[in-house]
């Protein structure tokens, strides 16, 4: 039942040219950086060969590129999960959900695994440029997994916060807008932990981001999983808890 | 014996904010049986139809479909219940083939019998030639169709349709009309509508609800025998009053105006005795109508009696 409203949910998006176009736009944006990127690696290298202990390519062209890949998704998001439960409110379709014997929960958790499914082609599709360096040279495969894991991970989290505002309200616009705040916000809380002299590790620890960046250096923690997977299911269940909500009303 | 009731309706109310949307609402609906729900725009029949329906909570009382609470195991209690609200739950970018795919399976349909479904849906509702069309691409009496069609798939006990003829034209509309007749063959119907005469012609029992409150309920055949029953005739020479009043049977004639009149009887119809009557007398009779007291003389009653201020424009509108 989950996987049928989450292969309506794929099929819609990618009904619209809506998700072809931001696949494409990531996708140049991305190839452009990580082309910039190479470049650099190039005029680093003699450096790079007086030093002990050399980073290798991973960590100076791949882990760079998803941390940007990173801000850029954070702005692209919004765009994807802004229709996903508000489209259904506007166009009256959520009424044939609820009336059939399914439970909220199976409802959310189907329109959590379409969007889990776009970010799985999107992150997929970006992996493409590192996996091509394996032409040329050696990768650390461990590094390059636990980026990946992080990037899932991160765009999913990002994803259930789009999908809860998205329930809050019919209109697409403002559930992008809020989205986009609420990403923004955690993004900037990242920053204001750094700033701060002492207590910087708490503030900073609330930002996905945060999480994002010690898995980019191939930190792969159990507790960074964790807090990723803690995210999602709170704001699944904030979203369960405001359609049931609605009923009351 | 008589059949266990389908749907059954406990003391229901819903409040919104303090407002109350319907009071204290009771009813049952058996095995087969159409129920015509009606009632002025903002009566509270689309509220009731959302909460039998699941998609609403009640603020008290209780709805049991098939003996499933709605509230406490609404998995079953859904299974068995088919609903088209006042706006059709359609997907205008997917093909009706498609969209009848994802209800069925939204309604747990076995694989196996999938396909077997649609296509009896389909038949049912007349969508046969459009399997292949867009949904947006359809007028406004296919979509309707269509939310009928995902109404009646998983052919349920109970089949709940807000308002289902609203924007169409006469003709859709009796097609419409004539599907849910056939509808109330195999599966019992629940019809909110303001439209009276659609009442008459598809239910068998009639329920008028107004402010929340359930103000008249009977069966359609009991509404049409309580009525006094009446002849209308024209005639282009009339002659006294109380020579009508001779004709067999008749017990009370009003003058309508210097050629039509209306006249009472007990019994059986006099209408052939008027016939005879006319030819002897040359009253020369060029109109003889059978009243039929209608839902609407009623309806504009009852619901202008509860009160006369606001209701009576609501009861004009409803009244076509």
């Amino acid at each position: 039942m989950i996987l049928t409203i989450a292969k309506r949910e794929i099929s819609t998006l990618f009904l619209s040219p809506l998700a072809w176009i931001i696949l494409a736009v990531v996708q140049v944006l991305l190839g452009y950086m990580f082309l910039a990127q190479i470049d650099n690696f190039f005029l680093l290298q003699p450096q790079l060969l007086q030093l002990e202990n050399v980073p290798g390519v991973t960590d100076i062209v791949i882990a760079p590129l998803f941390s940007l890949a990173a801000i850029i998704l954070l702005m692209i998001m919004p765009l994807i999960t802004m229709r996903s439960i508000a489209e259904e409110k506007r166009n009256k379709t959520l009424t044939l959900l609820i009336s059939s014997p399914i439970s909220m929960t199976e409802i959310v958790l189907g329109k959590f695994l379409g969007l889990f499914f776009f970010v799985f082609i999107l992150v997929s599709l970006l992996m493409l440029m590192p996996l091509s360096l394996f032409i040329g040279t050696a990768i650390d495969v461990g590094k390059l997994l636990s980026i990946y894991i992080s990037m899932l991970l991160l765009l999913s989290s990002f994803a259930a916060i789009g999908l809860y505002l998205s329930s809050l309200t019919e209109n697409q616009t403002i559930a992008a807008v809020g989205t986009f705040g609420a990403l923004l916000m955690l993004w900037l809380i990242d920053w204001i932990g750094e700033a701060l002299p002492n207590n910087q590790s708490v503030v900073s620890y609330l930002s996905p981001l945060q999480h994002h960046q010690s898995m980019l250096e191939g930190l792969f923690d159990t507790a960074d999983v964790a807090y990723y997977l803690i995210f999602i299911t709170v704001f699944l269940v904030l979203t369960i808890r405001q359609l049931d909500r609605e009923r009351l009303l | 014996m008589s059949l266990p009731a389908v749907v059954q309706v406990e003391n229901l109310s819903r409040f919104y904010q303090n407002q109350p949307a319907i009071k204290n609402l009771s009813f049952s609906l058996n095995a087969g049986e159409v129920l015509g729900f009606l009632g002025p725009n903002g009566a509270g029949k689309s509220t009731t139809m959302q909460i039998l329906t699941g998609n609403l909570a009640p603020s008290e009382g209780q709805v049991t479909i098939n003996g499933f609470d709605i509230i406490e195991s609404p998995r079953e209690a859904k299974r068995q219940m088919g609903y088209l609200p006042e706006h059709p739950p359609i997907y205008r970018e997917a093909s009706v083939d498609e969209y009848l795919k994802y209800c069925a399976q939204l309604r747990r349909i076995n694989k196996q019998s999938v396909s077997k479904a649609i296509d009896e849906s389909k038949q049912q509702c007349g969508l046969t030639d459009v399997g292949q069309r867009l949904i947006g691409n359809l007028s406004k009496g296919y979509q309707q169709r269509i939310g009928i069609a995902q109404a009646i798939i998983h052919n349920p006990l109970v089949v709940v349709l807000d308002e289902p003829t609203v924007g169409l034209d006469p003709i859709q509309m009796r097609d419409i009309r004539r599907l849910i007749k056939t509808l109330g063959r195999d599966h019992s119907v629940i019809l909110s509508t303001h439209i009276l005469s659609e009442v008459q012609a598809t239910c068998d029992r009639v329920q008028i609800i107004q402010k929340g409150e359930l103000i008249y309920h009977s069966s359609i055949e009991a509404l049409n025998l309580s009525q006094v029953p009446s002849v209308t005739i024209g005639l282009n020479h009339p002659p006294a009053i109380e020579q009508l009043k001779q004709i067999d049977r008749v017990t009370h004639v009003d003058a309508i105006d210097s050629h039509h009149f209306k006249l009472f009887f007990n019994g059986e119809s006099p209408a052939q005795a008027i016939v005879q009557q006319s030819v002897q007398q040359q009253w020369e009779l060029f109109e003889l109508i059978p009243d039929q007291r209608s839902l609407e003389d009623l309806f504009i009653e009852l619901t202008q009696d509860e009160n006369s201020g606001g209701a009576s424009v609501d009861a004009e509108e409803a009244g076509v």
